[in-house]
């Protein structure tokens, strides 16, 4: 696992200029969490490299300096993840590492950081410009940085953001020991890709922002290499493998919240070329809120979205006529408890992933985290058919510095 | 048949209107209802409040529950003033550690539901939210969403109940009725003192109108040699026996903020 190797050491250098940048400020502009999580799968694995039982420590720390009355900043978030079996898992990322301005009518952001575009909950469709970090979490809300040119300009007809964006990460997905991958191993480093700058294709993307009234809008578009491999086996040596290849694609998006009392209506639609067939995938759905549930302090959310993909059984998600159903739990106690519940259910197949998240302050500086997921009667079919025997649960303590 | 008498002529109504029209304050203060007494009373206070343009206040939460057991909470608290329309605030969390960079945007407005924007920072996720929730608590506390947004004078129905002596203070004392139907209380009944009009204390009644909490302000400590902002306000819960404790402090004004320092570009960078 060489590659696992270079990214370790290469996260030891960011830890140590983290810490030389950390001795010349306040000790107060730094903060973060360490964590430790267990994963437990009832299931015995498919393959008898894996493992039923993992053990994993991540840390995540972050810096933040700012000057000229808070019109300039800069931050700084490292992250390492130390897993048990996986060597994949095992890895180091700068989150964040960028300079930002802002003025009266624009703001300018240098470095690499994190964006996040989108109002669904089941899945994130039009979210495209940082790379997933699949092995952190299956709900695909962990990202890579990305280096990046940002330009906003704010303007009364809302915000333009231009990005260029000289580079692509590849996805890290779960290794040989992992649970929650593919059948066949994924050969990391013969990764390949349509560009002939490979990973340095210099990507672009615009975005117009801005709410009016109770409806917040944006729209976007994407051209660059996708954050979203596909997965193309070979054979190598008399065993399947599978090649991640990064396309080029144009991608167009719609996100659209209209806010009105408890009721939010939400809809992304995205409409993508140059991954193989040119498709249209969308979520839509609503969000309700009861407030103080039999005259508790509890709020109760329920949430139900479409899940759509022209491209049907050829999807690259397992999500192409789907409906979500959830409910959320907000207690508003001193804890700040918080229980969601949801089902994803396939409309063709009737298969089902059911998903809970539940987090819970101990203290003033702990966390405790709960998470699970089921995936009941997927059929072979289905690209979440690679999960069937993955459900698991997922115990995580953090404590806060 | 009665004569009549000699001030209800034609004449003498003539006679007396113009010292009336003079004495006319006078008499409108003395024949006020309750009602209009109780609004002025409002109006005044919220006079003596507004026109500071903008303000940062730094603010520990101390929630205690009916054992005694505390835990705290540290935020700031940006405000910009708009004409005609409610406050624009920007709150940002510092601790709890786990939502530290947590920041809610919120435009207040008079009649209609404010709209607000919650930053979740550990995604970058700026997320609209429903503000239908007035009644429900403040992280945690015994201060509810209602309690903590800015007090217009168009949220209430106000009347006057008296004058009273409260801790050695000449006070009015006022009722107030929510105009939202969605908030949790039937009615406040609101202690502001006679000298500056500064709101000293409130009982407040649950929709079953029954006496649900009570706010003490206290220290309060002047600005700009106009402004009054308490440096503690005491929140207990009869109910259940919980309280929290605000503690205000390094209030700036005239930071010279714009509305860009209250857009969702600058909920991004809210630290």
């Amino acid at each position: 696992m060489v590659d696992a190797h270079r990214k370790r050491s290469r996260g030891g250098w960011w830890l140590v200029l983290a810490f030389v940048i950390g001795a010349t400020a306040q000790a107060a502009e730094w903060s973060g969490y360490i964590a430790g999580e267990t994963r437990l799968f009832p299931s015995p694995p498919r393959d008898d490299t894996q493992h039923e039982e993992n053990l994993s420590l991540s840390f995540q720390a972050e810096f933040y300096h700012e000057w000229e009355e808070r019109r300039e900043s800069v931050l700084f978030v490292p992250f390492l993840r130390l897993d048990q079996h996986d060597a994949e898992r095992t890895h180091a990322d700068v989150r964040e590492l960028y300079w930002q301005k802002s003025a009266e009518e624009w703001e300018l952001r240098l470095g690499i950081r994190k964006v996040y575009w989108g109002v669904t909950e089941s899945q994130h469709l039009v979210d495209i410009i940082n790379q997933t970090d699949m092995v952190e979490n299956l709900d695909a809300e962990d990202k890579l940085g990305q280096l990046m040119l940002n330009y906003a300009w704010v303007q009364d007809w809302g915000t333009l953001d231009f990005f260029l964006l000289p580079g692509c990460r590849e996805r890290p997905m779960p290794g040989r020991e992992g649970r929650l991958r593919a059948p066949y191993p994924i050969e990391f480093d013969d990764a390949e890709y349509e560009s002939g700058a490979a990973e340095w294709h210099t990507d672009w993307a615009i975005r117009w922002s801005r709410f009016i009234g109770q409806w917040d809008l944006g729209l976007s578009h994407f051209s660059g290499t996708s954050r979203e491999p596909r997965l193309l086996p070979r054979i190598r040596d008399g065993h399947i493998r599978l090649i991640p290849y990064y396309d080029q694609i144009n991608q167009t998006g719609l996100d659209v919240q209209w806010t009105h009392g408890s009721w939010l209506w939400k809809l992304e639609t995205i409409h993508r070329s140059g991954q193989k067939r040119t498709y249209t995938a969308l979520t839509a759905g609503l969000e309700y809120t009861l407030y103080g549930i039999f005259e508790s302090n509890i709020d109760m959310g329920l949430i139900f979205e479409y899940l759509y993909d022209s491209r049907g059984d050829e999807a690259s998600t397992p999500f192409e006529n789907d409906l979500f159903f959830g409910t959320r739990f907000s207690f508003n106690d001193v804890q700040t408890t918080n229980i969601l519940a949801g089902a994803i259910v396939d409309g063709d197949s009737g298969a089902v992933i059911f998903g809970l998240e539940a987090q819970r302050r101990l203290g003033q500086a702990w966390k405790l985290s709960v998470e699970s997921r089921i995936f009941a009667g997927i059929p072979p079919s289905d690209v979440g058919n690679y999960f069937r025997k993955d459900d698991l649960i997922q115990i995580e303590l953090a404590w806060y510095f | 048949m009665k004569k009549k008498p000699w001030w209800s002529t034609h004449k003498a109504r003539i006679a007396c209107f113009f010292p009336l029209l003079c004495l006319m304050p006078m008499a409108a203060a003395s024949a006020e209802t309750p009602e209009e007494k109780g609004l002025a009373i409002a109006t005044e206070a919220r006079q003596r409040e507004t026109g500071y343009q903008d303000s940062v206040s730094e603010l520990t939460m101390i929630l205690r529950n009916r054992n005694g057991q505390e835990s705290q909470r540290e935020l700031r608290i940006k405000v910009l003033e708009v004409a005609d329309d409610g406050d624009k605030s920007l709150v940002i969390f510092d601790s709890p550690k786990d939502v530290k960079g947590t920041a809610l945007l919120s435009f207040a407005h008079k009649t209609q539901d404010d709209d607000q924007w919650l930053y979740l920072p550990a995604i970058k996720r700026v997320k609209r939210i429903a503000s239908g929730n007035k009644s429900g608590p403040f992280m945690g506390s015994e201060f509810a969403y209602e309690d903590m947004s800015s007090q217009e004078v168009e949220k209430f129905t106000y009347k006057y109940l008296r004058e009273e002596v409260l801790d050695g203070t000449d006070c009015f004392v006022i009722e107030r009725y929510p105009a939202d139907k969605k908030s949790g209380y039937t009615k406040q009944v609101a202690w502001l003192d006679k000298a500056e009009y500064r709101l000293q204390k409130v009982d407040y009644y649950d929709r079953k109108s029954e006496l649900l909490k009570t706010l003490t302000a206290k220290n309060h400590q002047q600005y700009l040699d106009k402004y009054w902002r308490p440096e503690t306000m005491e929140m207990v819960n009869h109910q259940t026996g919980k309280g929290t404790t605000l503690q205000w402090k390094n209030h700036q004004f005239g930071n010279g903020f714009t509305g860009r320092d209250f857009d969702v570009n600058s909920l991004q960078r809210a630290r």
